[in-house]
């Protein structure tokens, strides 16, 4: 199909363009901006695997609630970038080296044949009509998969768990709001109605 | 070839019938709100331009479009011009996945209701780029009030969503729609009801609406993340506002409401008339109904304080969603909600 291969390709070039910008651009702000047009390009990339629940999980979880988080305290930030850029000269044989190491070892990776090379991977066949990708998921994970599933759920609790006890502090001197009380506020705590009779002004 | 070509044009034709009825039903939705508003304040609301008023959105409009738009000193001007497309296009993408009537719907996808539950998460990029880009404090405050708003509240959204889905079994909103076949009684708002009224709740909070409009804030922060708005831009921000408004309003009638069925579905007079089928027209009747509820809230609630907000979407919304689910969970397996019937 050509225009299959066509948006494949616009959002491949899309997506290591993004990528590409992501590390290189100097602004944090637009750093983060780039990652969440790299994740929409995967997405789509994703669909057409019609992995379509993947795909837009990827989007809720990613775009929608991690990088929100990180543009929040990427804006915050006030970062001057001259100290950041000190060290490069000093780091560049480095990185250079560790960059060639990780260059070489995909190149083996890709290029040897048999085990991990590229021929290895036909184009996927599509699904026949009626595949639901959500359904295919949804009865691996609560059949097969449900006891690693469950350990995951629970390890992701503990996460959450040790994450809020870490910000748990308590500070003297501060004075808080307890808005159950302010909740349970009535009339009867600030008003009160005094019966009179009424009188007539003293005449002089 | 040529099929393809005649499939896209449709394609876009069909997204054009959704999209011009839409922002027609924005520029009466702005005028609606101004005369029910009105009414409930005692007063008479735009009554000037034509007859009762009716082409002051026009003339809204108009005044808008032919505005200048200034650009603040040192504002990041591609990403300020950028932020108002952002904020509008999401609100219009996830009309495509809506079903009108069992026939009418542009993309019947079995993952039509986390499609939708992340382009209502995305809507809250326009309003942060929009803030930051304008080098102001005013709005990159309303901007950071938002973003938390939005994670905050998209987790009690979110769970709402899993109650409809349990009972639905289902993520298609077509299919949805057709579990809770069998009259008012069998939609999803009674065994959902706490769920049914948080996802309503949760809605006013992702559109960012009185009483939880703090990212506009106008009496504490001027307007918020579009106070350095002016002419068409500004204009955009507000449609895709009204939009999202639509958006949630048509949703809520989906999920919980039944979509395009028939309150009295069964009631054997009715039979096989307008009021007993379900059609269109019952779909557009509820979303007018939960359209009306937002302009309700907005001009009976005072606004929260933003504390306030931030422990009932943490502490007060997420634990009643948390145990409706379960409560969900078990009357599915129970059989006291038999979808479809």
């Amino acid at each position: 199909m050509m225009i299959q291969e066509l948006i494949f390709y616009a959002h491949s070039l899309v997506l290591v363009l993004a990528a590409a910008m992501v590390i290189t651009v100097r602004n944090p702000v637009y750093s983060a901006l780039y990652l969440v047009l790299a994740f929409f390009s995967a997405a789509a990339i994703w669909l057409l695997l019609e992995a379509e629940f993947l795909a837009i999980i990827l989007v809720v979880v990613y775009v929608g609630a991690v990088m929100v988080l990180f543009l929040f305290v990427v804006m915050m930030l006030d970062i001057n970038l001259v100290p950041l850029k000190e060290g490069f000269s000093r780091y560049l044989p480095v990185a250079v080296l560790v960059a060639i190491v990780m260059a070489v070892e995909l190149l083996m990776v890709l290029w040897s044949k048999g085990r991990l090379g590229v021929d290895m991977f036909p184009i996927p066949a599509p699904n026949p009509e009626g595949y639901s990708n959500t359904r295919a998921l949804g009865e691996l994970l609560y059949s097969k998969y449900l006891l690693p599933f469950e350990v995951a759920g629970v390890v992701l609790l503990v996460a959450i768990i040790a994450a809020i006890a870490l910000t748990l502090r308590k500070r003297p001197g501060i004075k808080t709001q307890n808005p159950a009380s302010q909740v349970r506020v009535s009339r009867e705590d600030s008003v009160r109605l005094v019966k009179m009779k009424s009188e007539k002004p003293r005449e002089v | 070839m040529l099929d393809m070509l005649f499939y896209l044009l449709w394609t876009i034709a069909k997204i054009l019938m959704i999209t011009v009825p839409l922002i027609i039903t924005v520029a009466f939705y702005t005028y609606f709100e101004r005369k029910v508003i009105g009414s409930m304040q005692i007063r008479v609301g735009p009554s000037r331009v034509g007859p009762l008023g009716l082409l002051q959105p026009f003339a809204d409009v108009f005044k808008l479009l032919l505005k200048e738009i200034i650009l603040p000193a040192n504002a990041n001007r591609f990403l300020f011009v950028l932020a108002p497309v952002i904020a509008l296009a999401p609100a219009f993408a996830a009309w495509a996945v809506i079903p009108f009537s069992d026939l009418l719907v542009l993309a019947d996808i079995d993952a039509g209701l986390i499609y939708v539950l992340a382009l209502t998460s995305l809507s809250v990029y326009g309003v942060i780029i929009a803030g930051w880009a304008s080098n102001s404090k005013y709005a990159f405050l309303g901007a950071m009030r938002s973003a938390a708003q939005t994670v905050s509240y998209e987790i009690s959204m979110g769970f709402a969503l899993v109650g409809v889905l349990i009972l639905g079994g289902t993520l298609n909103l077509r299919e949805i729609v057709l579990a809770q076949q069998g009259g008012i009684f069998d939609w999803f708002w009674l065994p959902l009801l706490p769920l049914f009224v948080i996802y309503m709740i949760s809605g006013l909070a992702e559109t960012n609406r009185a009483p939880f409009d703090v990212a506009e804030g106008e009496s504490e922060i001027v307007a918020g993340f579009h106070v350095e708005y002016s002419g068409a831009a500004f204009a955009v921000f507000f449609l895709a506002e009204y939009a999202n408004m639509i958006l949630i309003s048509s949703l809520t009638a989906v999920l919980f409401a039944g979509g395009w069925l028939s309150p009295f579905e069964g009631v054997p007079v009715l039979g096989e008339t307008l009021l007993g089928e379900g059609s269109i027209f019952w779909f557009l009747a509820k979303t007018a109904v939960f359209m009306f509820m937002f302009l309700w809230y907005r001009a009976t609630f005072p606004r929260y304080r933003y504390d306030q907000i931030m422990r009932l979407g943490w502490k007060v919304l997420i634990p009643i969603t948390l145990v409706w689910v379960m409560v969900a969970a078990l009357m599915a397996v129970l059989g006291l909600v038999v979808k479809g019937s």
